[in-house]
C-alpha cells in the first residue's frame, strides 16, 4: 500500500523532475565547456532575458496565443464539417480527399508570400497558417471514424428504415467524436508551428517576429526566451486538449474501440 | 399464408461478372415457425438473410414477406448478429431502445411516450436474464450478457420475423446453452417467427421446427428436415439417441454439398 502511494507519487512527480534535470545539465554544460551566450545561453541567462524583456514577450506571446487560437477554433469547425461530409458520401470523398492530400503536402512557408499579399503584414496570415496546418489531421480523423463503422451496425439500422441521416446522427457523428478530440491534441501543435512560421517570415507582432528580430540583433538570450514561452503555450493547450479529450470520451477509453 | 416466401431467388453481389451467392433459392416459412439454415461456409446464408430484410435485392425471383414483395428494408424484422455491436457511449437500456428511434412508426412516439417504451426494455431486459443492468455501459458486461442485449434490441419494436445470423458463434460452450433456452422460451412465449443461420448443427437441433440444408455457392436448399422433438425442449435432449442422429445425418449432408463443390 505505502510503496503503491510512493510509486504513484514519483509517476506524478516525473515530469518535474525530468525537466529540472533537463535544465540543470543544460546550465552545467554550459559552465564546463564554457560556450559562447551568443551559440548557447545557459537557462539562468534566459530567465534573466525574461525577466528584462517581461513587457515585449508578454504582449508578442498574447498575440502568438491569439493567432493560433483563431486559426485552431477555425480548423476545429472546418475539419470536422468537411470530415463529416467526406465520410458522408462516396463521391465526395472520390473528389476532396486527393486535393486535400495535395495542398497538405504544400509547404506552407511557401504560402505565407502569398497570403502577404492578399491579406498584408498582420494577424490575418498567422491565422490563416495555423488553419492550414491543423486542418488536415482533424479532417482525416474524423472521416475516419465515419469510415470504420462497423457494417453490421449500418445493416441494422438500414433494415429499421433508417435514412443516411438517421445512421450519420445515431451512429456516425458520436463514434467519429474521439477520433475528433484525439486529433485536436496534434492540430494544436500544428497551429503553433503554422502562427509562429508566419510571424517569422512576414510579420510585425508575434513571437515568431520577436525572435527574428532578436536573431538579427544577436539577441541569443531574447531568441531562447520566446522558444521557453513557446513551449509553455504548446504544453498548456496540449494539456487543455488531453483534459477535453479525457472528459467528452471516456466511454472511448473505457471500452474496445480504437 | 406462408409469412416468408423465397420464390427462385437469383443474387449476384457486384454486377454481371460479380459472385453468384445464391441461385435457385426456394425458402417458405409459416407464421410463428423456428426456422433454422445450416450449409458450408461462404454459401449464401447471410445472403438469405439480407434478401429476407430487404438489404439486397434479388436479380431473379421473388421475395414476399407478409403479402407484400420487399423492395426496400422493411421494419417488421429484427435483427441480430454473432458480433453484439452495442454503441459503446449508450447505456445498454439506450442501446436496445435504439430500434425505437429509427422505425417510422415509433420515433415520434418515443419522445412523448419514452416512460412506456422504457418499461418495454426492462420487461425484455428480464426475460433474457439481464434484470437492472439497463443503467450499464456495453463494456461492463460479459460477451454473453451483451449478446443478450443484444436479443432485447433486436425485438424491443416487437418484429413480427426474427432474423438471428449466428448469434452465439462467439460464446463459450456453456453460455451458449442458456442462450438457447433464452431463444426457446422467447420463441414459445410470443408468436414471433425466427429464422437462426448457425454453424452448429446441435444448435438447430434444439431449436427448431425445421432445418434447411445449403448447398455450396451458388446457395440453394438441399433438403428440408422436420424437427420431430416435442416441445418444451429441455437441454438433456442433447444426449438423446435420435438427436444425435439427426445431427450426425445434417453433418453428412453439409460434406456432402461442400466437397461436390
Ligand atoms: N457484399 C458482398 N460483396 C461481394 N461478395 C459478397 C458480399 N457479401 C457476400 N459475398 C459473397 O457471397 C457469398 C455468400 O456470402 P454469405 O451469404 O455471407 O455466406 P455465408 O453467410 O453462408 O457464410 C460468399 O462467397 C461471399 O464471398
Ligand atoms: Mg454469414
Amino acid at each position: 500500500m505505502s510503496t503503491d502511494a510512493k510509486g504513484l507519487n514519483f509517476v506524478k512527480l516525473a515530469p518535474w523532475i525530468y525537466t529540472a534535470a533537463l535544465f540543470a545539465i543544460w546550465e552545467a554544460a554550459v559552465w564546463i565547456f564554457n560556450l559562447p551566450v551568443t551559440f548557447l545561453p545557459a537557462p539562468s541567462r534566459i530567465a534573466a532575458a525574461i525577466v528584462q524583456y517581461w513587457g515585449p514577450i508578454w504582449s508578442n506571446s498574447i498575440q502568438t496565443l491569439y493567432t493560433t487560437l483563431l486559426g485552431f477554433v477555425l480548423a476545429m469547425v472546418g475539419g470536422l464539417a468537411i470530415g463529416l461530409l467526406i465520410g458522408w458520401s462516396r463521391s465526395i470523398y472520390a473528389g476532396l480527399y486527393p486535393l486535400m492530400i495535395g495542398f497538405n503536402a504544400i509547404p506552407k512557408v511557401a504560402v505565407v508570400p502569398i497570403l502577404i499579399i492578399w491579406f498584408g503584414i498582420g494577424s490575418i496570415p498567422a491565422i490563416i497558417t495555423a488553419f492550414l496546418i491543423s486542418f488536415f489531421p482533424i479532417v482525416v480523423n474524423v472521416a475516419t471514424g465515419l469510415a470504420t463503422i462497423e457494417p453490421e451496425t449500418e445493416d441494422i439500422l438500414r433494415a429499421l428504415g433508417a435514412k443516411k441521416m438517421d445512421i450519420m446522427i445515431k451512429v456516425g457523428i458520436p463514434r467519429s467524436m474521439p477520433y475528433f478530440f484525439a486529433s485536436l491534441k496534434v492540430a494544436i501543435t500544428l497551429a503553433f508551428v503554422g502562427s509562429v512560421l508566419s510571424e517569422t517570415v512576414g510579420s510585425n507582432t508575434g513571437l515568431g517576429n520577436m525572435m527574428a528580430a532578436a536573431q538579427s540583433r544577436f539577441n541569443v538570450p531574447l531568441v531562447f526566451a520566446g522558444l521557453v514561452m513557446l513551449a509553455i503555450e504548446g504544453i498548456v493547450m496540449y494539456a487543455i486538449m488531453a483534459w477535453i479529450e479525457r472528459r467528452m470520451t471516456g466511454w472511448a477509453h473505457r471500452s474496445s474501440m480504437g | 399464408m406462408h409469412l416468408v416466401n423465397i420464390d427462385d431467388v437469383e443474387m449476384r453481389y457486384g454486377g454481371p461478372e460479380g459472385t453468384l451467392a445464391v441461385s435457385g433459392l426456394n425458402v417458405k416459412m409459416d407464421r410463428g415457425e423456428f426456422v433454422a439454415v445450416v450449409g458450408p461456409s461462404g454459401c449464401g446464408k447471410s445472403t438469405l438473410m439480407k434478401l429476407t430484410t430487404g438489404l439486397q435485392r434479388p436479380q431473379k425471383g421473388a421475395v414476399v414477406v407478409a403479402g407484400k414483395e420487399v423492395t426496400k428494408p422493411i421494419s417488421i424484422v429484427g435483427m441480430a448478429f454473432q458480433n453484439p455491436i452495442m454503441l459503446p457511449w449508450r447505456t445498454t437500456l439506450d442501446n436496445i431502445l435504439l430500434p425505437l428511434e429509427i422505425v417510422e412508426k415509433h420515433r415520434k412516439r418515443i419522445r412523448t411516450h419514452r416512460k412506456e417504451y422504457v418499461e418495454r426494455a426492462e420487461h425484455l431486459l428480464e426475460l433474457v436474464g439481464l434484470k437492472g443492468f439497463g443503467e450499464k455501459f456495453p463494456w461492463q458486461l460479459s460477451g454473453g450478457m451483451q449478446q443478450r442485449a443484444n436479443l432485447c434490441r433486436a425485438l424491443i419494436h416487437e418484429p413480427e420475423l426474427l432474423m438471428l445470423d449466428e448469434p452465439f458463434g462467439a460464446l463459450d460452450a456453456f453460455t451458449r446453452e442458456e442462450l438457447w433456452c433464452v431463444i426457446r422460451d422467447l420463441h414459445a412465449n410470443t408468436d414471433v417467427t425466427v429464422m437462426l443461420v448457425t454453424h452448429d448443427l446441435r444448435e438447430s437441433a434444439f431449436l427448431a421446427d425445421r432445418i434447411l440444408v445449403m448447398s455450396a455457392r451458388p446457395g440453394r436448399v438441399l433438403a428440408d428436415h422436420e424437427v420431430p422433438f416435442a416441445r418444451p425442449r429441455q437441454l438433456d435432449l442433447l444426449y438423446d439417441n435420435d438427436f444425435n442422429h439427426l445431427v450426425q445425418e445434417l453433418h453428412s449432408e453439409i460434406a456432402r454439398a461442400r466437397d461436390n463443390a
